[in-house]
C-alpha cells in the first residue's frame, strides 16, 4: 500500500491503496464519489470518463500511481463549470437520458470536446464520442444536445 | 619434412586465393570494398524492414485517418480517428486509453506518448498494402519526410523510442494471451540498424 496526494475537483485528497489501483476504484470506493460509473473495466465504453490533466481520459485504466500532480475533474464538478453546466442543461432540456448510467461518461466527454472545439460539427461529435457507448442509443438526442449547448454557450 | 610439407600447402593455399598474385589496382580494391559494404548494408536493411513492416509497427504507420490494431490490422475499434496532430481528437484522444505503461489487467497497450506515426512515414498504401522494401527504405532516409533524421538520429529512434520499445514488449491482449513480436529481438533490431546506417543507409534500387 502506498499513499497518495491527488487533487479532485479542486480539493487536495489523500489516499492510501496499492499502487495498482485504478483511479476509478479510488473514486468510488475511497473518495465515496460514484458519479463516476464502472462500465467495462477496459476501456472500450467512456462510462468511467474523467478529466485528467485536462484531457478526457478512462479512469478505469489509469492506476493511481500514474495520476501524480495532474488535476482530477469528474462529473461531480460539472455543474459549477460553465461549459458543464451548458452541457448538464441541455441534457435535461432534450431529455437526453434513457438509463442514464453512460451519461455521465458521455457528458464528461462532451464537456472536453466543447473546450476544445466550441462549435463542432456533426463529424467532429461523431469522432469525439464514438469511445463512449449507450447501449440505449440515444446518440442521436447526445450530439443534439451537444450542438444545442454550443448555441448556448455561443449566445 | 615435416616443414617442408607446410611449405607446399601454404603455397598451394596461397595460390587458390590468390596470394600470390599481384595486388588488384587500388581503384579496384575500392570498389570491391563499397560493393561488400552496400551488399552488407542491404541485407541489414531487409532485417529492419521486417521490423518495420511487422503488426507491431505498421499499426500505427498507417496510411489511413485511423490506427489499426491485432495482427489481421483490423481497424483500431471505436472508429479512433488520427486527428490532426496524429494524437487523436479532442475527447478520443490516443491517452484517453493508453497510459505510460501496458496495463495486463485490461489489455490496453500502454508507453509514454502514445500517437500515430505522421503519414509520411506511412508503411503501407491506403489498401492495407505494406509498402515495398524499397519504397519503405526511401520514405525513412527521406529527411523531408522522416523529422529532419539522419541515420544516427534514425538509429537513436529505433534505439530509444518509447513506442520502438513498446513494440518489443507489447505485452498481453485482452483476452490474456501474448501479442506477437517483431522477428528480431530489440538488440538485433538496433545492432541491424546500426549496420545499416554504418554502410550510408542503401536502399534496395527495385520499387
Amino acid at each position: 500500500m502506498e499513499t497518495y496526494n491527488i487533487t479532485v475537483n479542486g480539493v487536495p485528497k489523500q489516499v492510501t491503496v496499492d499502487p495498482g489501483t485504478p483511479l476509478l476504484w479510488v473514486l468510488r470506493e475511497e473518495l465515496k464519489m460514484t458519479g463516476t460509473k464502472y462500465g467495462c473495466g477496459i476501456a472500450a465504453c467512456g462510462a468511467c470518463t474523467v478529466h485528467l490533466g485536462g484531457v478526457a481520459t478512462r479512469s478505469c485504466v489509469v492506476p493511481v500511481s500514474h495520476v501524480g500532480n495532474r488535476p482530477v475533474v469528474t462529473i461531480e464538478a460539472m455543474g459549477d463549470d460553465p461549459v458543464g453546466r451548458a452541457v448538464q442543461d441541455e441534457w435535461v432540456s432534450l431529455d437526453v437520458v434513457q438509463c442514464g448510467y453512460c451519461q455521465s461518461g458521455q457528458i464528461m466527454s462532451a464537456v472536453s470536446l466543447l473546450k476544445s472545439i466550441p462549435k463542432p460539427t456533426d463529424t467532429d461529435i461523431e469522432e469525439s464520442m464514438g469511445g463512449n457507448l449507450c447501449r440505449c442509443a440515444t446518440y442521436t438526442r447526445i450530439r443534439e444536445a451537444i450542438k444545442s449547448a454550443s448555441q448556448q454557450l455561443k449566445s | 619434412m615435416r616443414l617442408h610439407r607446410m611449405v607446399l600447402l601454404f603455397v598451394s593455399l596461397a595460390a587458390v586465393v590468390g596470394w600470390t598474385s599481384d595486388p588488384p589496382p587500388e581503384s579496384q580494391q575500392s570498389a570491391s570494398s563499397k560493393t561488400t559494404v552496400r551488399t552488407d548494408g542491404l541485407a541489414a536493411w531487409q532485417q529492419v524492414y521486417s521490423v518495420l513492416t511487422h503488426p507491431r509497427c505498421i499499426n500505427c504507420h498507417t496510411a489511413t485517418n485511423y490506427p489499426q490494431q491485432g495482427d489481421d490490422r483490423h481497424r483500431h475499434f471505436a472508429n479512433v480517428v488520427r486527428g490532426p496532430d496524429g494524437k487523436g481528437v479532442p475527447a478520443l484522444q490516443c491517452v484517453t486509453c493508453h497510459q505510460e505503461d501496458n496495463a495486463d489487467s485490461t489489455g490496453v497497450p500502454g508507453a509514454h506518448d502514445w500517437h500515430l506515426a505522421p503519414l509520411s512515414m506511412k508503411w503501407q498504401d491506403l489498401n492495407d498494402k505494406i509498402l515495398s522494401s524499397a519504397e519503405v527504405c526511401r520514405a525513412l532516409t527521406d529527411r523531408s519526410k522522416n523529422n529532419n533524421r539522419d541515420g544516427a538520429a534514425l538509429l537513436k529512434h529505433h534505439a530509444q523510442e518509447p513506442l520502438v520499445l513498446w513494440a518489443f514488449q507489447p505485452s498481453r491482449r485482452i483476452d490474456g494471451s501474448m501479442r506477437t513480436l517483431p522477428p528480431l529481438t530489440h538488440e538485433e533490431f538496433v545492432e541491424v540498424t546500426r549496420k545499416w546506417v554504418e554502410a550510408g543507409t542503401p536502399c534496395p534500387q527495385t520499387r
